[in-house]
């Protein structure tokens, strides 16, 4: 039975929590902020669960104790992806702030006209009430 | 020869929108090569066809659910698939002289494939492979319906269509793997010959029923056929009269058979059909438009039909397949009547027509011809199919079913004797309304159509008149379907004179009925209005429609909250308490150790302390500062942890991730807004604690869950008999797991994209411009020093003010020692810790610096070139070198080596993922280029014109830049 190590889950706990109340904010940057925590508590994940840590996976410097090499090889993956995401949200923090002046995260306009819809207990935009009943003109030569 | 017939229309179909450019109209000549091909290859079967023998043509398709690409003529098809290659030849001559002007060939195209369509589906004897042909007709339909989608009325009967049949067509689906399942065969012919029995099968009958009544139109389903209307005439005289409504009377037929003896079947027909004859004629009677009350009479023949065929007796089968050929000469020619009137006249509104049968008296004669055909007078050809009909309907009075009482049977009786008078009204109706003339009509506007038009219906009038004479015939070559049922009397066959009978007497009945209808038509129609109005099924239809968008409304306006907290919330919850509720039930928890060493102890303080720090900091730079001090944290980790290349790429990549914010939030107010959300703190902070629970107790779980030999155990010894690297990271990455960083790379090239058109908006390329160029703009200064001394170039074009000339000299030494550097880990990476991310990280940052130093002229120094090149570049390498093993012998991303003897300097190891690597490493490398010209050159020009938004002293808003919009 392999032992796991406490502390490095505690702290990859923390990581994400911190991510987390970060990523349930408006502002685009804080969000970003909130998935480097989060990714970092992620990778600090895969760090405990590749078990018991040895020497590094590269033949000639391994010992009796060999670190697991495929979670290395996601976490690496990982790690360069985080930094694609970031410059390319922080990016539209950057445009959110040259258009409006802020880069807040804005409710979705478009749900909030659904729901007036569904207050209103109205039918959709796109519904189209056509009939073509059977006096003759309305429809065929409309 | 079938499938190259089928395959020829579509060809010709596909090419029409290049044909008509050059052809216009006379394209249809063209087009009307296909159904007539396929219309002279029918008549050289006929005699193979026509002496019992089938033409069979079949290929494999998938096996393992009996499905195959079978095509199959027997009688039946065979009759169809001249009925559907003539009149489509016909109708596609005829639209030569209708489309006059032609410029788009949509319709044109849609029209030849769906004939080259409809003739595979009454050839098809795989039911999946008829299935097909059936919804690609519905598809067809649809397109052709809602030819011209600008047009309310247009959209909306396409819709309709679509929906009704398709909803018939899952039905019949489901039928179909039903029969399937019982007798495990998707033949057609096989199913009929051996017809299944029990409850699953009768189910699977009926449901198949559905879609063949779904397609023809009959009642609770007729109300997408007059609608259909909207669709040009030529298309409607083929799809909605002579071949797709066919399509359901054609599988009633081949099905009735089999499947005639299922208890629902019979009563389901009867009375449909009924109904649907009754109500269609009815309806029919009171159109004022020529179109719409050939629509009806369409509806109410598609009844009359159904209900001969799918009755399943020997003169009931006997007199339906009469009527299909008879329906599908006179429909179509009522149909190109309308079509001429239409185009001539400019209206086919019967109460503004008068005296065209003045200027057309050939085509009022011969046209008219297939009106009678439809009134069933003699002695046109449906005079003897209707007279068939009413045979077969008297045999089942003299008990040919013995499931019907007497009573029914009479009322059957009188209910079709009441709808062959009504077809019998709105035929004159209809000859009436096109062609006598009215007093008090307006008058009309009248231009002469072309003689072809005219020819092709006066043509197929005289058809009906022909075959009216050719009654044995038709009976000779119906008989062998007639001879598949067992049920009932035998047909006396087709004929004008059968002496004095029961059906005679009906026909009388309903002529002279008929002509009473007519003649005193405003009377009938006054009597018409006092029906109270009932809620029809078209109504029904509708109200469904409406409901389920209602339906959609409320579920979107309840789970689309458009909030994205809102969505991440309950994301988490979920995540949360699902993980919970699975280790709720774990009892065996590992062992726990602490920690590994004092180092790690100290460091995860650091990180824990730093994160919650990052998460309740409200400056926007100290909190960039705070998370990347957990970054680095985790680098060291990752350096004792064993992963030598994980901490070095987490630093590089870390530092990448720390410039780049900076070189952003110099134009971002300092601190975050905090105002809105101080009201869901302490929700935030639940989700976030409990998040942050599970993520540590799973944490605990998976590295208990290592029992089992990990997958890389093996790779220390394959990496290097494999990969030949010693480095087992960097092998995974640009071997054994090279599909992952492919994509991996390709996501980096997406990101960087985004960012430069998040930035640059039009073009990234024509900002380029170096340190001369500036100059050149620059006349009245200095120009610039070009001798190799000077220690940046364009750090000249700087200003003074904010020139650092330590920094331009460190940037100088310090460059070159970076890209080697660089290279050095690119090329050692396979046996020590580096590779292509490491190499083009470092790279980067080198570029970075030349930027940081001496500004955005000297990046277009350092690097003139454009960054998508790069990356471009980049990624075709990695391509090249996944692809080039198979050249020589071996898999994709496959790994060879070669030994080099170099004098001098010795062996030289060389493996081929290295080019993958050098990939990566051009990637990387044009990756941050952009990102830095975006987000550092890019800026800095959006300063300079004063587009960049500039934070408010004391706020946390920025004044827009307005040029950006």
């Amino acid at each position: 039975m392999m032992s796991a190590n406490l502390v490095l889950a505690i702290t990859a706990g923390i990581l994400v929590a911190a991510g987390v109340y970060l990523l349930l904010e408006r502002s685009l940057t804080r969000i970003l902020l909130g998935v480097l925590l989060a990714s970092n508590g992620v990778n600090m994940l895969f760090l405990v669960a590749a078990g018991k840590p040895g020497t590094p996976p590269i033949v000639g410097l391994a010992g009796e104790n060999v670190s697991d090499p495929l979670p290395q090889a996601m976490v690496l993956t990982a790690i360069v992806i985080t930094m694609a995401v970031a410059a390319f949200v922080l990016t539209l923090a950057y445009r959110s702030f040259q258009l409006h002046g802020h880069d807040e995260v804005a409710d979705d306009v478009e749900d909030a006209r659904i729901r007036e819809l569904a207050e209103a207990d109205v039918a959709s935009a796109s519904y189209e009430d056509t009939t073509f009943s059977d006096s003759g003109s309305d429809a065929v030569t409309e | 020869m079938l499938y190259a017939l089928i395959a020829a229309h579509a060809i010709l179909g596909a090419s029409t929108p290049l044909l008509v450019k050059r052809l216009g109209a006379r394209v249809f000549y063209l087009l009307s090569a296909a159904p007539l091909a396929a219309g002279i290859w029918l008549i050289t079967q006929a005699p193979m066809v026509l002496s019992g023998a089938a033409y069979i043509e079949s290929h494999d398709w998938i096996p393992t659910l009996d499905v195959t690409l079978t095509l199959r003529m027997g009688l039946v098809q065979w009759i169809l698939a001249m009925i559907v290659s003539w009149v489509g030849f016909l109708v596609l001559l005829y639209s030569r002289w209708y489309f006059e002007g032609l410029t788009t060939g949509r319709s044109a195209a849609i029209l030849t494939v769906f004939a080259g369509t409809m003739l595979g589906l009454v050839t098809a004897d795989d039911l999946i492979l008829m299935f097909v042909f059936w919804e690609l007709t519905t598809v067809f339909s649809y397109l052709l319906i809602g030819h011209d989608p600008t047009r309310r009325a247009n959209r909306g009967a396409a819709q309709t269509a679509l929906i009704v049949t398709t909803t018939g067509g899952l039905a019949m689906l489901v039928g179909i793997v039903a029969v399937h399942s019982v007798t495990g065969t998707m033949s057609l012919q096989a199913i009929v010959a051996d017809p299944p029995t029990g409850t699953l099968a009768g189910v699977g009958g009926m449901l198949m029923l559905v879609g063949a009544l779904s397609k023809s139109a009959l009642v609770p389903f007729h109300f997408w056929l007059p609608g259909a209307m909207a669709a040009p005439t030529p298309i409607s005289a083929y799809l909605h009269a002579a071949a797709m409504v066919k399509a359901g009377v054609y599988l009633v037929a081949v099905l009735a058979p089999a499947f005639a003896e299922v208890p629902m079947w019979r009563p389901t027909v009867l009375v449909l059909g009924t109904i649907t004859m009754v109500l269609g004629g009815w309806r029919a009677l009171r159109q004022t438009d020529l179109k719409l009350l050939l629509a009806y009479g369409t509806v109410s023949q598609l009844g009359l039909m159904v209900l001969l065929l799918g009755v399943g007796t020997r003169s009931a089968a006997m007199a339906g397949m009469g009527l299909v050929i008879a329906h599908a000469l006179f429909k179509s020619t009522l149909f190109m009547c309308v079509g001429l009137i239409d185009h001539s006249a400019g209206t086919r509104d019967i109460r503004e027509l008068s005296g065209v049968g003045y200027r057309v008296p050939w085509l009022a004669i011969l046209g008219g011809l297939a009106a009678l055909s439809m009134a069933g007078m003699p002695p046109l050809v449906g005079f003897l199919t209707k007279e068939a009909a009413f045979e077969s309907i008297v045999n089942l009075i003299d008990g040919d079913l013995s499931f019907l009482t007497p009573l029914a049977a009479i009322a059957l009786d009188i209910a079709i004797t009441f709808g062959s008078a009504i077809t019998v009204a709105y035929s004159l109706r209809w000859w009436w309304g096109a062609f006598a003339s009215k007093d008090g009509a307006p008058a009309l506007s009248w231009h002469r159509p072309q003689f072809g038009m005219a020819a092709v219906p006066m043509f197929l009038g005289l058809i009906s008149l022909v075959l009216g004479f050719c009654g044995p015939l038709l009976t000779g070559l119906i008989d062998p379907y007639s001879d598949t049922l067992h049920v009932g009397k035998e047909s006396h066959g087709f004929a004008l004179w059968h002496g004095f009978s029961w059906p005679l007497l009906m026909s009388v009945l309903a002529l002279a009925a008929g002509v009473v209808l007519f003649v005193f038509r405003r009377r009938i129609a006054a009597i018409q209005a006092t029906f109270p109005s009932t809620v029809t099924a078209e109504e029904l239809y509708h109200r469904s429609m409406h409901g389920i968008d209602r339906i959609a409304v409320e579920v979107t306006a309840r789970a689309q909250r458009g909030s994205l907290s809102i969505y991440l919330g309950t994301i988490l919850v979920t995540l949360v308490s699902l993980s919970m509720y699975a280790m709720l039930r774990i009892r065996d928890w590992p062992q726990l150790r602490v920690f590994d060493s004092w180092t790690q102890l100290l460091v995860t303080i650091v990180i824990a302390t730093a994160a919650v720090l990052a998460a309740s900091s409200r400056g926007r730079i100290r909190a960039v500062l705070l998370v990347g001090v957990t970054g680095y944290g985790l680098a060291l980790l990752f350096a004792f942890g064993g992963a030598p290349d994980l901490a070095l790429t987490q630093v590089l990549v870390e530092t990448v991730t720390l410039v780049v914010f900076v070189l952003v939030t110099r134009k971002l107010p300092r601190f975050f807004t905090n105002r809105p959300l101080s009201s869901t703190r302490w929700w935030r902070v639940l989700v976030a604690v409990a998040t942050g629970t599970a993520v540590t107790l799973i944490a605990l779980v998976a590295s208990g869950a290592r029992v089992a030999e990990p997958v890389s155990a093996a790779w220390y010894e394959w990496a290097y008999k494999f990969g030949y690297g010693k480095n087992i990271v960097n092998v995974a990455l640009v071997d054994t797991r090279a599909w992952d960083t492919f994509g991996e790379i390709s996501v980096l090239v997406i990101a960087a994209t985004g960012v430069a058109s998040l930035i640059f908006l039009r073009s990234r390329v024509s900002t380029m411009t170096n340190t001369r160029e500036v100059f050149e703009q620059r006349p009245d200064e200095p120009q610039a020093d070009t001798s190799p001394g000077v220690w940046l170039r364009a750090g000249q074009t700087l200003s003074p003010m904010v020139r650092s000339i330590v920094f331009e000299v460190i940037t100088r030494i310090l460059f070159g020692i970076m890209i080697v550097v660089s290279i050095y880990l690119l090329l050692a990476g396979h046996n020590w810790p580096g590779g292509g991310f490491a190499g083009g990280l470092v790279a980067g940052m080198a570029l970075m610096i030349r930027y940081l130093a001496a500004g955005r002229h000297e990046l277009d120094e350092a690097a003139p070139i454009d960054a998508g090149r790069l990356m471009g570049g980049g990624l075709l390498l990695a391509l090249v070198a996944a692809i080039a093993p198979l050249a020589m012998g071996g898999t994709i991303l496959e790994s060879f080596d070669w030994t080099l003897h170099i004098p001098v300097l010795g062996e030289l190891h060389l493996v081929s993922s290295t080019v993958f690597d050098i990939g990566v490493y051009l990637v990387v490398v044009g990756m941050l280029l952009d990102v830095v010209r975006s987000l550092g050159s890019g800026i800095d020009q959006h300063t300079s014109e004063e587009i960049a938004p500039v934070p408010i002293p004391h706020s946390t808003k920025a004044l827009p830049g307005y040029g950006g919009r």
